[in-house]
């Protein structure tokens, strides 16, 4: 079945006393027991919800994974996935990382005996030689945030499973559409599933779906130990907003090809970061991969005050953390989501002080043309 | 302002744009920011979100705290407190704690080396031959769960505070309405606001407050970098919820009192643990902290046969896992199909629990 009919169809024929074409919002906390010993199958929310299970089902199914899970955040997933490790090991991290990884790395889960060490992915060279005695997982973002470096996903996870690590894989800027880790060897595919997956910028919310029986039912133990779970309301939201997934993913790369192309040839930009064009160092893969290159761009502007304008003369699109969203977004990742990490890594990247990174929604391509080039000119912003 | 006020005007200052008594939900993962250099109050949901502000500010009023922080739930609010401790720390826990709790502790922390003591925290004399150099907090919660046994706050936070450590306090089962403890000299306070907080029985909730604007700050940042926080829809729902928890607590309270009195004389039942009952152990203590005996009971039967009709037979009290909710229900907690509650021996043994 197509992955947009599996995204139409999350949570159909769940509700067989009404035919309901929506699964309902179990907005409960608890279930009643039929008999002593008996369980209808759900107990208590935190443990098993209806409608997030429809979800949780729902991400399993796109991504082709024996299981599911639904968080609070796509923070609260990945600090539930980093349960799975114990003091003294040791992770391969992208370094490139969206900063609230990050954070979470160093100023938790350092202090609690885990460490890490951070490459760049897309070369698995540099992957390999970073792996230690001790190293246990490797965790990748498969198009990094905000440079956008695209990482051989099939050969990472063919690295790990000789070297017996856990493959994760932050999906978040791909989504199951564009790219399904767990089809190419992953053993987690994990997303900020208030991004595209949602897609509305209405909720927060992560997601992560699991390959292996054995390993889905230790992420089960500590989704429900832990409790960061995602609210019934916020479940059914997230349904909601997987229909259009395909749909919205389709005319936000048609229109984020032709933002980068135009950025490329204005005057007021210097490097263009989106694996769409050409000279990418990520094109070759993603163009074999046939499925589109994504939607999000990162530019650097020629005048340290052209951050400023394009910030704030935007109309159409707001200045504002997040993305993947039906409205487009810009952002300044140097302060605001790469905040955390130390200005001499964000240099050596390149998040600098020049660096804006854009979320393309599904509004008209010429409208948020004509709104970036008029905020390039000169004037006082409203 | 009197506690019934402070439910019904606490967390909802009127909103100053459309008048609306009802606080808006604000279903927006990001907030748009209008200068590079000062960013607004809000920049994203998970950091910080005008309807979770409001619940978290009428729950830290409630409690007497100046940090409130809500969480995806009870679980959640318990393994942030706890992700601001390091390696090598130790906690002295009282040895009913919830199943939940001890399974966090005993399976995850274990093994990221926070090093844990279970003692009858009814005994300040155990509490305190527990502590050792490394000892950063004492863990309780009275009455506990589901014994209803009650521990002398004051006194533990005055311990506490001599040795240099923290007092954290899971207020579960009284609220605020009933027990403060950061009056008596804790410093966090935690809740499963699943239960009486929000009351309905229809929202998976936890929080944390805290009176110490450093230790608000710590717990903060945890809260954002784990990103366990609670959705605006359920965070309103709670709003909701609380303005009815004096009358919830005072009708439930109420119906508690009479419940335990029948019990006492049914053939069946052996015994039955209330904090309201003036043969309890604590009974003393628990009403010079607490200013009511709340509404969880426990009873033993006499046979498994009898507790088996009972459960299965009884019609209004829904046989389920949780309290605090407007319906009553009667969990059963040796075969729960929930976090086990064994015995202090038997869970020294017991490993990873499947729930």
């Amino acid at each position: 079945m197509n992955i947009a009919t599996k995204a139409a169809h999350i949570g159909l024929d769940r509700e067989t006393r009404t035919g309901a074409v929506t699964v309902p919002i179990y907005q409960t906390a608890t279930f009643r027991h039929p008999g002593l010993g008996q369980s209808t199958g759900y107990d208590y929310s935190r443990s098993g919800n209806p409608t997030r299970q429809a979800l949780e089902e729902g991400i399993a199914n796109l991504e082709g994974g024996c299981r599911g899970f639904a968080y609070a955040s796509g923070m609260a997933a990945i600090t539930s996935l980093m349960f799975l490790f114990r003091q003294g090991d040791h992770l391969v991290v992208t370094e490139d990382l969206y900063g609230g990884s990050y954070r979470l790395f160093e100023k938790i889960f350092q202090q609690f005996g885990l460490s890490f060490t951070y490459v760049d992915t897309s070369d698995i060279t540099l992957v390999q030689e970073a792996i230690r005695p001790n190293t246990r997982a490797l965790f990748v973002e498969s198009l990094t945030n905000p440079l956008l470096k695209v990482a051989d996903v099939e050969g990472l996870a063919a690295l790990c499973k000789e070297r017996k690590l856990l493959c994760i894989v932050d999906n978040t800027f791909l989504t199951p559409y564009l790219l399904r880790p767990l089809d190419l060897g992953a053993d987690i595919a994990l997303y900020s599933g208030s991004k595209y997956l949602a897609g509305h910028n209405d909720t927060v919310c992560g997601l992560v779906a699991v390959k292996d029986p054995e390993l889905a039912e230790q992420v089960y133990f500590h989704q429900n130990g832990v409790g960061a779970v995602l609210g019934p309301q916020d479940s059914w939201l997230t349904i909601r907003g997987m229909k259009t997934l395909t749909i919205r993913m389709d005319r936000q790369q048609e229109n984020a090809l032709a933002i980068a192309n135009w950025l490329t040839g204005h005057a007021g930009v210097g490097k263009v970061y989106y694996p769409g064009i050409a000279g990418h160092p990520g094109h070759h893969i993603m163009k074999s991969r046939g499925k589109g290159f994504g939607a999000m761009i990162a530019f650097e502007v020629t005048e340290p005050h052209l951050v400023n304008r394009l910030l704030l003369k935007t109309q159409l699109i707001s200045f504002a953390e997040s993305l993947g969203g039906v409205e487009s977004l810009i952002t300044f990742p140097q302060v605001q989501t790469h905040a955390d990490i130390e200005p001499e890594t964000l240099d050596r990247l390149g998040i600098n002080h020049l660096l804006l990174r854009l979320s393309v929604g599904i509004e008209d391509k010429d409208d948020l043309i004509a709104d970036l080039a008029q905020a390039f000119e000169e004037g006082e912003h409203p | 302002m009197k506690f019934a006020t402070e439910l019904i005007h606490g967390g909802n200052p009127i909103d100053p744009e459309h008048g609306s008594l009802s606080h808006p939900i604000y279903l927006s993962s990001t907030f748009a920011q209008r200068s590079m250099d000062h960013f607004g109050r809000y920049d994203y949901a998970r950091s910080g979100n005008p309807t979770r502000e409001a619940l978290e500010e009428a729950v830290a009023k409630l409690e007497g705290g100046s940090t409130g922080l809500a969480f995806a739930s009870g679980m959640a609010a318990i393994t942030s407190t706890f992700l601001i401790f390091a390696p090598g720390d130790h906690l002295v826990v009282c040895e009913d704690v919830y199943g939940g709790t001890f399974r966090v502790l005993s399976t995850l922390f274990k093994g990221w080396g926070l090093q844990v003591t279970f003692v009858d925290a009814t005994d300040k004399g155990a509490i305190a031959a527990a502590i050792r150099p490394e000892t950063k907090a004492l863990y309780l919660e009275t009455p506990s769960n589901p014994l209803i046994k009650i521990i002398d706050l004051a006194a533990a936070a005055a311990l506490a505070k001599e040795k240099g450590l923290l007092t954290i306090v899971d207020n579960t089962f009284m609220t605020p309405y009933l027990q403060r403890p950061l009056e008596l000299g804790c410093d966090i306070v935690l809740h499963s606001g699943t239960k009486f907080l929000n009351g309905h029985s229809d929202v998976i909730c936890g929080f944390a407050v805290t009176g110490d604007p450093e230790l608000g700050q710590r717990l903060r940042f945890v809260q954002n970098a784990f990103g366990a926080v609670l959705g605006p829809q359920d965070c309103w729902l709670v709003l909701r919820g609380l303005k009815t928890l004096k009358v919830r607590m005072e009708e439930s309270q109420s119906s508690a009192k009479q419940i335990v009195s029948w019990l006492q004389e049914q053939k069946a039942v052996a015994k039955v643990y209330y904090p309201g009952l003036p043969e309890h152990p604590g009974y003393q203590t628990h009403m010079a902290q607490a200013s009511g005996p709340g509404a969880v009971l426990s009873f033993e039967l006499k046979n498994y046969d009898i507790t088996k009709r009972l459960l299965e037979g009884v019609k209004l009290a829904a046989f389920a896992v949780s309290l605090g909710g407007v319906e009553s229900i009667s969990p059963t907690p040796p075969r729960c199909p929930m976090p086990p509650c064994p015995r202090p021996s038997a869970r020294r043994a017991a490993s990873r629990t499947p729930w």
